[in-house]
C-alpha cells in the first residue's frame, strides 16, 4: 500500500506545566503559557515517519486547526519528519468552541480532498482528554478504525493493529484506507533537534479555512464552568477500632 | 581560531542550546554550564582531541533526549495508566 497519511497534530498547553484555572472559572489560564504538541500526537508523527521510511507510504501530510500560533506544532511535525503541513484557520470564539465533531469533520474533508489512504491521531489530547476525534472521523468518513494501537503492521492493503483493551491486547485486521489511533507504547518519538528545525523550514505549509472545506463549525456543547479539583482532606489518625466506628458515626457514614 | 572544526564546534553549541531550553534545572542553569564547558577546552587545537569531545557532546544531546522522553512517558503512563 502505497499513498498519502494525514496526521492530525494538536497545539496543547505543555505538559509539565502546572494548568491554573481562570479566575472567572470559564476555562484555564493559556496566555504566555507553554504550548507543545500533545504527545499522543507526536507518537502518532512518529508511526507516520516511521512508515515512510519503511517505504509503505509515500507522503506524511501534518494537518493542524487552530489560531496562527498551530503553525508551530507543524513545524514541530515537519522537523520529524512530515513532508508538508496544512493549517486550518480557526480563531477566536470558533477556537475556543473547537472539539472533536469540528475537528473530525475537517479531517473527513481533508482526507477526501487530498486522497489519503490513512489518517493517524492520537488517541486524546493532554488538554480535552475526549478520546473522540479518531472515532468520530472514521465514521464520518466510513473507514474502519484501529483505535489505541500499541503496533500497526502494515499487511498488503490491510493493517493488522494490536489494541490496548482493558482486558490486555485486542489484535484486529482492518482495511484501507482507515483511521489510527496512538496509544503511548506504539513508538518512541524522536526529538525535533534544531537541524532538524532548519531543514524543516523549506517544507512548505498550506493556509485553509474550515469554510473552505464546507465544514460547520458550530458546536452543540457550552461550556457552563471550569473549576479546580475539591481539595484533599487531611487525614485523620485514631487509636483504636472503637474511636474509628465512633467517627464514622459521626461522619453519619455508618 | 580558524580550526576548520569550527563550524561543526558552533553547530554542536547551537544543538546543546537548543536542548537546554527544557532542562528541569532551568535553562539559564544548563546555559551557564555549557559556556563554562566549551570556554574551558577554548585553547585545544589538536583536531583528534575537538573531534573525541564533539562525540562526548554528541553523547551528552543524546542523553538530554532520552532524559526529556523519559520524563514525558513516565508522566504520561502515570496521568493515564492505571498499575
Amino acid at each position: 500500500m502505497s499513498g498519502r497519511v494525514l496526521v492530525g497534530v494538536k497545539r496543547v498547553i505543555d505538559y509539565a506545566v502546572k494548568i491554573r484555572v481562570k479566575a472567572d472559572n470559564t476555562g484555564v489560564v493559556t496566555d504566555g503559557v507553554k504550548h507543545s504538541m500533545n504527545p499522543f500526537c507526536e507518537i502518532a508523527v512518529e508511526e507516520a515517519v516511521k512508515l515512510k521510511e519503511k517505504k509503505l507510504v509515500k507522503e506524511v501530510v501534518a494537518v493542524s486547526c487552530g489560531p496562527q500560533q498551530s503553525q508551530e506544532t507543524i513545524r514541530t511535525a515537519l522537523a520529524m519528519g512530515a513532508d508538508r503541513g496544512i493549517h486550518v484557520e480557526v480563531s477566536g470564539k470558533d477556537y475556543e468552541t473547537l472539539g472533536p465533531l469540528q475537528v473530525s469533520k475537517i479531517m473527513a474533508a481533508l482526507a477526501k480532498k487530498e486522497d489519503a489512504q490513512l489518517i493517524i491521531l492520537g488517541k486524546q489530547a493532554i488538554d480535552d482528554d475526549c478520546n473522540q476525534t479518531g472515532q468520530m472521523t472514521a465514521a464520518l468518513l466510513d473507514w474502519p478504525q484501529g483505535t489505541f494501537a500499541s503496533e500497526v503492521t502494515l499487511d498488503g492493503d490491510k493493517i493488522k493493529v494490536v489494541r490496548e483493551i482493558d482486558g490486555g491486547l485486542e489484535t484486529i485486521k482492518i482495511n484501507t484506507p482507515a483511521v489510527l489511533t496512538a496509544d503511548l507504547r506504539l513508538n518512541t518519538p524522536r526529538y525535533a533537534t534544531l537541524p532538524n528545525i532548519m531543514k524543516a523550514k523549506k517544507k512548505k505549509i498550506a493556509n485553509v479555512k474550515p469554510a473552505d472545506l464546507g465544514v460547520n463549525l458550530t458546536s452543540r456543547l457550552e461550556v457552563l464552568k471550569v473549576e479546580d479539583p475539591p481539595q484533599r482532606q487531611a487525614g485523620m489518625k485514631v487509636e483504636t477500632v472503637e474511636d474509628l466506628v465512633g467517627k464514622l458515626k459521626e461522619a453519619g457514614k455508618v | 581560531m580558524a580550526n576548520p572544526l569550527r563550524p561543526e564546534v558552533v553547530r554542536l553549541y547551537k544543538n546543546l542550546l537548543y536542548l537546554g531550553r527544557e532542562y528541569p534545572k532551568g535553562s539559564d542553569y544548563f546555559r551557564a554550564r555549557l559556556r563554562a564547558a566549551f570556554t574551558k577546552n577554548k585553547s585545544v587545537q589538536d583536531p583528534e582531541q575537538i573531534k573525541a569531545m564533539i562525540a562526548r557532546g554528541e553523547y551528552v544531546a543524546q542523553e538530554l533526549e532520552a532524559l526529556y522522553y523519559l520524563r514525558k512517558y513516565r508522566a504520561m503512563k502515570k496521568r493515564y495508566y492505571e498499575e
